[in-house]
């Protein structure tokens, strides 16, 4: 964190800047090698989303679900955790909350939108607790634990959908009691299902903001994170705070669930693999460097390559499975970010 | 005729990083042959002017001449062209390869494809055996001790045809012994015709094995000396730019109650072996119990489990009357416990967080540190700003990570943090490892006046020097127990170095009488 303040903001802004730049680079030579015309397709990915509002506003849709399992995985990585089961907490967050909607669709929605995004919150933060409590009393790698858990949630949101609050390969809706819709930002969006969770979004940023910077739980994990053991020298429990960063990590992306459950789709359907908001939430907050309002930036994004992705095919003839190759090329660079920084060293962008 | 004998001349070398001047019009002459020490306090600019030699750097301003010749070293490759090699502080090996693999790293020997290992061990053996460097070429690095390592490193400088060695802070991480046998190796390589140039802050080194030493303060060169005409006080002087005492100064002490009363203490190892063994120790008020002995007859782990670190098997530990054994960190901190650890980048510090907040990393969660749960920014930047005044800890701004200070700064940062809790113990492990002299006597001083105050101090060192001259009071431990405890006034290293050997109190009596005769004998 201060290691990034102390640069100018033009110099952290640079890295995520080129692995974009590269990432569509890389994608415009791959459309090119099979014959299609990169400029038309990428065309169709920004004018689709910027000249609709609709459009426009489901692309915030996929944001809003992205920002929140981003800054989860970013909460787990600042106390040097890697939650790679952000997309195991995330559904059980959607589980859950559809499950609890379909349960109670007679409670009055100024109580049940509360209760039901913190029974999502509960269930993703429970689901991450199990691999902050074996790491902290039993050393278990978090990594392998999450990654098992993803699975396991996968099948067990499978057969609850098929066999106990569902039937075929989907739950029935969820009652409105539980509607995340505001009237404003349908209207402002043409109808889209943009909802009261993209607010949420924008809170969740500016609390994560807060939360490290400014409190005492904040400073601890990145401590812990930065040094366990002088964090430990220093009289806080390395243990504890484990277990703390993985609920809030866990809680973060099960909100993210349920907000996707009950306000992007009001039901649950079966999936055929662990659902991809977890894997891309990783790279939103490799993205945006960890620092909150750089993962909003790049959940927006994000959000506009996926819904304008879909353009593509019936635009400019690219295929699904070369868009998915061009959003992939994006976030390898994203990944690869290391390789900029070399890269910016060796050409002087940078001084260090 | 001066050039011819210069193999090695920087004229007028300025670096400036960012509005940083590391090294101002600096003149650095090295002849052949010789031994040429290159002295200055932590962040004097020593490593910077080398690494302008190595390759590493380019000097803002200024010239190179290598054999008489102007030269650009642009990079480590043309360093090793000019056959310039430097063995840095932190050693550059891969762990997992043998002495061998690690030499030809980057320069392999091969035959159609296949790397040839065989020769490359002959001539490694051959380097090894001519300068008594007994390495094994075929061991793997992660086997062999730090000194094995660094030689190493000489060697893979060697391999390569080096004629101008660097060796930066080569003593820091090595035992008495292996300080000596690395001084021979010295001496072996300046008497066949290669130059040897030491960066060190160590005055007694310079004395045993340089022939000529430049002293480097603030950026600026103050003089080169030929060393057999000045003494080690000159050269302290020269280095920390005024009149250094290295006697530390101190009253009679006048010991109070009992603050840490230590009672057959057990402390199991990671291998589960019994480091401390069955160790009672008490320390008063107003003094300061050195605790003396070899590295790892279990000082470490007595030190660990006094603050909370490592649990203790039986035994107990009383902090002011109270059972502080098996606390937490936190529990033991807060009755009264400071503690200056032995690995500050490790224990002391959080490298990557700023200073500031390295400056609360016990007291953040109090008031007026923090409220509700709040961080409080502006008392915290107060406070540290206040410390780091009062403690005159240097760096740019205490926003900055902790990493960027020098190490002695770090030390002074983390001395003020313990000192300003207001302990009733302050244990000090190791408090003045790698520190230049300047450093060195404020962080004694600093001992001294919590002593003074009447706290009760434990300093903990492998330097005989600094037990013999800062305690009052002086526990020798062995094997995980206790050999001795002696008056600091009535002891001498002789009498130390026979305990810390295992001898008993009585064992040393009587040698120290035979000694005595001896030397009397002698003087006869």
């Amino acid at each position: 964190m201060n290691q990034i303040k102390s640069k100018s903001f033009l110099e952290t802004a640079a890295v995520p800047f080129f692995s974009i730049l590269f990432g569509f680079i890389l994608g415009a030579i791959v459309m090119l090698a099979f014959g299609y015309n990169p400029l038309a397709a990428y065309e169709a990915l920004f004018v689709g989303v910027f000249t609709n509002r609709y459009f426009f506003g489901e692309a915030l849709v996929q944001a809003t679900v992205l920002t929140f399992t981003g800054l989860a995985f970013a909460v787990a990585s600042r106390a040097g955790f890697f939650n790679i089961g952000v997309a195991g907490q995330f559904l059980f967050g959607w589980l859950a909350s559809v499950t609890f909607a379909l349960a109670f669709p007679s409670i009055p929605r100024i109580l049940m939108v509360p209760l039901v995004l913190g029974v999502g919150m509960i269930a993703g933060s429970f689901y991450a607790g199990i691999a902050g409590f074996l790491r902290a009393y039993f050393g278990t790698s978090e990594v392998i634990v999450t990654i098992m858990l993803n699975h396991t949630m996968l099948l067990i949101s499978n057969y609850m959908t098929n066999f106990v609050i569902g039937s075929g390969s989907k739950t029935g809706f969820v009652g409105d009691n539980t509607s995340l819709s505001v009237k404003f930002l349908s209207d402002l969006t043409n109808g889209s299902r943009l909802n009261i969770g993209f607010i949420l979004a924008i809170i969740f940023v500016i609390l994560y903001k807060i939360f490290m910077d400014h409190t005492v739980r904040g400073f601890e994990l990145q401590a812990v994170g930065l040094n366990a053991e002088a964090a430990r020298y220093a009289g806080m429990s390395a243990k504890r705070n484990i277990i703390v960063s993985m609920l809030i990590s866990g809680g973060v992306a099960g909100i993210g669930g349920a907000i996707q459950g009950i306000g992007t789709f009001k039901y649950l359907f079966t999936q055929s693999s662990i659902p991809s908001q977890g894997f891309d939430g990783i790279a939103v907050a490799l993205l945006g460097m960890g620092n909150p309002y750089g993962i909003f930036a790049s959940s927006f994004l994000f959000g506009i390559l996926k819904q304008g992705a879909t353009f593509m095919p019936s635009q400019a003839g690219v295929p699904n499975e070369l868009v998915d190759v061009v959003i992939a090329s994006i976030i390898f660079f994203v990944g690869a970010s290391y390789i900029i920084r070399i890269l910016m060293k060796k050409f002087g962008f940078s001084k260090d | 005729m001066e050039n011819i004998e210069n193999v090695v001349e920087m004229n007028n070398i300025t670096k400036i990083f960012g509005n940083f001047t590391a090294n101002e019009d600096i003149n650095f002459h090295v002849r052949k042959g010789e031994i040429h020490a290159l002295l200055g306090e932590n962040g004097a600019g020593k490593s910077t002017l080398m690494n302008m030699l190595g390759g590493v750097f380019e000097p803002t301003s200024g010239e190179i001449k290598v054999r008489g010749e102007k030269v650009v070293i642009d990079s480590p490759d043309k360093a090793d062209e000019l056959g310039i090699g430097m063995v840095h502080q932190h050693f550059m090996l891969v762990d997992k390869f043998t002495v061998t693999e690690n030499i030809m790293l980057g320069r392999e020997e091969h035959n159609a494809g296949y790397i040839d290992t065989k020769t490359a061990e002959k001539r490694i053996e051959e380097l090894s055996n001519r300068y008594g460097l007994s390495v094994d070429p075929r061991a793997k690095v992660e086997d062999i001790t730090v000194g094995m390592q660094q030689r190493t490193e000489i060697l893979k400088a060697l391999y390569k045809g080096s004629e101008i060695l660097i060796l930066d802070e080569p003593t820091a991480v090595l035992t008495p012994q292996e300080i000596e046998e690395l001084m021979n190796i010295i001496r072996a390589l300046a008497a066949e015709g290669r130059s040897i140039i030491i960066i060190t802050h160590k005055l007694d080194e310079i004395k045993a094995v340089a022939d000529r030493c430049t002293v480097i303060r603030r950026g600026k060169k103050t003089g080169t000396v030929n060393v057999a005409d000045t003494t080690q006080q000159q050269l302290a002087d020269m280095m920390v730019g005024r009149a250094v005492n290295f006697n530390v100064e101190k009253g009679p002490s006048h010991p109070g109650d009992v603050i840490l009363d230590v009672k057959d203490l057990v402390v199991e190892d990671h291998r589960g072996l019994n480091a401390v063994d069955g160790t009672s120790l008490q320390i008063r008020s107003g003094e300061i119990l050195g605790l003396a002995g070899i590295d790892g007859n279990g000082q470490s782990e007595f030190v660990q489990a006094l603050s909370g670190m490592m649990p203790v098997k039986s035994g107990t530990i009383h902090l002011k009357g109270k059972n502080v054994t098996n606390m937490t960190p936190r529990e033991i901190t807060e009755s009264g416990y400071a503690h200056i650890p032995e690995d500050r980048h490790l224990h002391g510090l959080i490298l990557d967080m700023s200073l500031e907040k390295n400056m609360v990393l016990q007291t953040y969660y109090k008031e007026p540190f923090s409220k509700n749960g709040f961080m409080q920014d502006k008392e915290i930047k107060d406070y540290a700003l206040r410390l780091i005044d009062e403690f005159d800890v240097r760096m740019s701004s205490e926003e900055n990570p902790a990493r960027d200070l020098s190490g002695g700064n770090q030390q002074k940062a983390i001395i003020a943090r313990e000192i300003d809790r207001d302990p009733d113990l302050l244990v000090a492990a190791q408090p003045t490892r790698g520190l230049d002299v300047g450093a060195i006597e404020f962080i004694h001083k600093r001992l001294v006046e919590q002593r003074d105050k009447g706290k009760a101090v434990l300093l903990m060192s492998f330097e005989l020097d600094e037990i013999l001259d800062v305690s009052d009071r002086i526990a020798v431990m062995y094997e995980g127990k206790i050999m001795a405890v002696v008056d600091a006034k009535e002891t001498n290293e002789n009498e130390l170095g026979l305990l810390m050997a295992g001898s008993s109190l009585e064992d040393t009596d009587s040698k120290k009488y035979e000694r005595e005769e001896k030397m009397t004998d002698e003087s006869n």
